[in-house]
């Protein structure tokens, strides 16, 4: 079982690591950022199996830190579009040097 | 022969006045201090200053007056002394005075004493490091007590004449001050019981006469002229380093006393001390103007005339002398270094001889005369008569100050009576001159009397010192390590017989060009013209007086020492016996322990040789010169053919200009300044950093897009690389 829950949990980050490097939408990439989140949480849980609870507990503050961040995220998001009608990230390039 | 350094206490001289040696420079450096602080008061107004500046600047730029020191020449008359002229005429030659007070005791004490070794008096450790430790201390022995004496009491009179020379000039307390520190740094140099001290002497007078070349120095030549002097002298004193670094490496020492004692095992013509010999002989060419670094000295006049006799006479360029002598041992162990010291003073000689048959300026003629009687005193150490050599010295500062000085009220009475018709024309010119004779005939006999002496009439200083250099030459020819070394491969007695000859033809020139001098500065008409004539007078006694002493002096100086053959004439040798202790085993070093010894008729003839050349070339002056025939500078043809090549100095400093400033110039300016400054170090190394950075920015800034993905995928791709670091590696 252990084998094939990292193998999933490798997939589904390889498909959110592709779905950041390809998609431009802000949000689908708030959606593959949280995919491999999760991809981390099912190994950590996979592996409390073997090496005891702590991963679990990890998994809690995983989800926890990460709906912080969707909700600031989403926040920035949702003002960016109110400025520019878009969430488009090809559009958005206010960090450049 | 080795001496050690006495124990101070225990010295003859240590319970006498001499312990306050330490007084002799301190008080000229007090009156530097003193003089030079009310200096830094300014002159209210400009007044006249140097007649000598007068016809030559008259039509100068007087745009910067304000200065207050560069008015010299101006038309309106008002002489505005310094504030505290009064002062500093006090100051000034009142230290030297006592300086020279001071010294006369000391020699009275040493005479008493008869001491055989040097009085050491340490003042306080200086350098102190590693195996080396140098203390600030002097040494008073015969040698420097004659150096001493010649130097505070020539320098006191100078002082004296500066009074009134240099009276009206608004940088007087400068003037003094810089006079005050020069002779301070003379002494040092005498003093100084170690090269690296003497040393300190050494770049110190440089630098006074530097000052005091430039005295005026808003003039560009004038200013020109000290450069040239500074430069020209970093030249030789990097000759004197060397030759101090050679002295360290090898015998470990560089006090004088330490190194007599470190050279008692050193075989005659050793490699080490020929060099370190060749290379202090350098720094003598530099100091005391031999070729071919003699440059400097006649360019050397442009400072106040006083200068020119105190430096270029009397004091500093003889340091030269004094160096060679004070290192007789290291010389007497040089053959080869010895022969190139004589052959070179005796081509100075004659080459500056030549020089001066032709020059009209006034203080022109005495440089070159200068530079040559300096290569009669080298010629006089170059063989190891050192005795000679010093003593030539001497008279040299009492005839030669005094035909400065003279000059110098020559150039007064000229300037002061252009002055008083308002008239510009060179002060200096002898074509301007002529029949001076019946206006200052103080003057002109005590003129006469030091060309008399310079020209080796019998019986006037200059006779005796000068035949005493040429005897000795001759002396040396068979039976001395001189005659036995080769210079070149060319044997020793050979190179003596050629210094010989050549000291010969140089005394036929210098009584020529010295009675030239005389012939048509105060023989035959005047030339000044007739509003002028009247308002030609004696200088005020503040300026003579000096003079006379000099006068006396230069007629009398020979009896010092007087050769035994005319022993009949006085005590013989008493310079002889009493440099002694300091020379006389490096005399005796290159006599093969014998003193040089002529038989009788030999010395007869050179010395009837030596008083029919000098009888012959015043004579020669007097039959084929007629002042008569002389016009004004103005009127006066362009020199032709030979005649002008002699005016123009057989074109050396042109020569230089081409083979050393030019290539130098060119070198400097395509190859360090076009290449490496602005190619090199501008354009690849400051500007090439700038460039390479900003590269490297535009290179980062090309990444920083301000896009997420991009971010994204590099943060990735460092991902992957650390992870494939961990896996693979």
């Amino acid at each position: 079982m252990l084998a094939e829950s990292l193998a999933l949990s490798a997939a589904l980050f390889a498909i959110g690591v592709i779905g950041v490097l390809t998609r431009r939408n802000a949000i689908i990439l708030f959606m593959c950022i949280e995919l491999m989140l999760n991809a981390v949480n099912l190994s950590l849980v996979a592996l409390s199996k073997v090496y005891g609870a702590s991963g679990e507990v990890f998994v809690l503050f995983v989800i926890t830190v990460a709906a912080a961040e969707a909700a600031v995220g989403l926040a920035i998001v949702i003002s960016i579009f109110r400025h520019r009608q878009s969430v488009n990230l090809d559009d958005i390039n206010l960090l450049k040097g | 022969m080795i001496q050690t350094p006495p124990p101070e206490m225990g010295h003859p001289l240590a319970d006498t006045v001499a312990r306050f040696a330490w007084l002799l420079p301190v008080l000229p450096l007090l009156g530097f201090a003193l003089n030079g602080f009310l200096s830094l008061k300014h002159a209210a107004h400009a007044g006249p200053a140097d007649p000598t500046a007068a016809s030559e600047h008259a039509h100068g730029d007087h745009g910067h007056a304000a200065h207050g020191h560069d008015d010299h020449g101006h038309d309106d008359h008002h002489a505005a002394r310094h504030p505290a002229a009064k002062l500093v005429s006090l100051i000034g030659p009142g230290v030297l005075l006592l300086s020279f007070g001071l010294a006369v005791a000391i020699f009275g004490a040493m005479r008493a004493a008869h001491i055989e070794d040097p009085y050491i008096l340490t003042l306080f450790q200086w350098m102190p490091t590693g195996d080396l430790s140098i203390d600030v201390a002097f040494q008073l022995d015969q040698l420097s007590m004659v150096m001493v004496l010649i130097i505070t009491g020539i320098g006191s009179l100078i002082h004296l004449f500066s009074v009134g020379y240099m009276q009206d000039d608004p940088g007087y307390p400068r003037y003094f001050a810089y006079l005050n520190l020069f002779v301070f740094f003379m002494l040092l140099l005498v003093l100084g019981s170690s090269y690296p001290l003497m040393f300190v002497g050494w770049e110190g007078v440089g630098l006074c006469s530097y000052l005091l070349i430039g005295f005026w120095f808003s003039e560009k030549a004038n200013a020109d002229a000290g450069k040239k002097a500074f430069i020209v002298n970093r030249i030789g004193d990097f000759g004197m380093l060397v030759a101090m670094f050679l002295m360290f490496a090898n015998f470990g020492t560089l006090s004088f006393t330490g190194l007599e004692g470190a050279l008692g095992d050193v075989e005659v013509g050793a490699l080490v001390p020929t060099a370190i010999a060749l290379f202090l002989f350098l720094g003598a060419t530099g100091k005391s103007a031999q070729i071919p670094l003699y440059v400097w000295l006649p360019d050397a006049m442009a400072g106040p005339t006083p200068v020119s006799a105190l430096i270029h006479a009397a004091t500093m360029v003889t340091a030269g002398v004094y160096l060679i002598a004070r290192s007789g041992l290291l010389f007497a162990l040089a053959p080869t270094a010895q022969l190139t010291v004589a052959l070179v003073g005796a081509l100075t000689a004659v080459f500056a001889a030549t020089i001066g048959l032709k020059q009209w300026d006034i203080k022109k003629v005495l440089a070159y005369s200068t530079v040559s009687q300096l290569g009669y005193m080298f010629v006089g150490v170059g063989v190891g008569a050192y005795t000679a050599g010093v003593f030539h010295l001497m008279t040299h500062a009492f005839f030669k100050a005094l035909l400065f000085l003279g000059s110098g009220s020559v150039i007064y009475a000229m300037h002061q009576a252009y002055h008083a018709t308002h008239k510009h024309e060179d002060a200096q010119d002898m074509r301007n001159m002529g029949g001076l004779k019946a206006h200052m005939p103080v003057t002109f006999y005590l003129m006469w009397i030091a060309t008399l002496a310079i020209a080796g009439i019998p019986f006037f200083s200059g006779f005796f010192s000068k035949d005493e250099i040429l005897a000795s030459v001759f002396a040396r020819t068979h039976g001395s390590t001189l005659a036995e070394g080769a210079l070149l491969g060319v044997p020793g007695s050979v190179v003596l017989y050629v210094v010989y000859a050549l000291g010969l033809a140089a005394a036929l020139m210098t009584a020529i060009y010295m009675t030239r001098m005389m012939l048509y500065t105060f023989h035959g008409p005047n030339r000044t013209g007739d509003a002028e004539r009247p308002h030609l007078k004696e200088a005020p006694w503040i300026m003579t007086g000096p003079l006379v002493v000099l006068g006396v002096l230069s007629l009398a100086g020979g009896w010092f020492n007087i050769p035994p053959i005319l022993g009949f004439l006085g005590a013989d040798g008493v310079l002889h016996h009493w440099l002694e202790p300091v020379t006389g085993a490096a005399e005796l070093m290159v006599t093969h322990g014998e003193a040089a010894h002529l038989s009788h008729s030999t010395e007869y003839v050179l010395i009837g040789t030596a008083i029919a050349i000098a009888v012959a070339g015043i004579a020669f002056a007097f039959a084929k010169l007629k002042p008569e025939a002389l016009k004004p500078a103005k009127e006066s043809p362009a020199e032709q053919g030979l005649a002008k090549t002699l005016y123009n100095k057989w074109y050396v400093d042109e020569g230089y200009d081409k083979a050393i400033v030019q290539p130098t110039v060119a070198v400097s300016r395509t190859v360090l300044w076009k290449g490496i400054d602005v190619g090199l170090i501008d354009g690849l190394l400051v500007n090439g950093s700038a460039v390479f950075t900003k590269a490297l920015a535009w290179a980062g800034a090309q990444l920083h897009t301000g896009r997420v993905g991009t971010y994204a995928w590099i943060f990735v791709l460092g991902a992957v690389m650390v992870l494939g670091a961990f896996t693979f590696f």
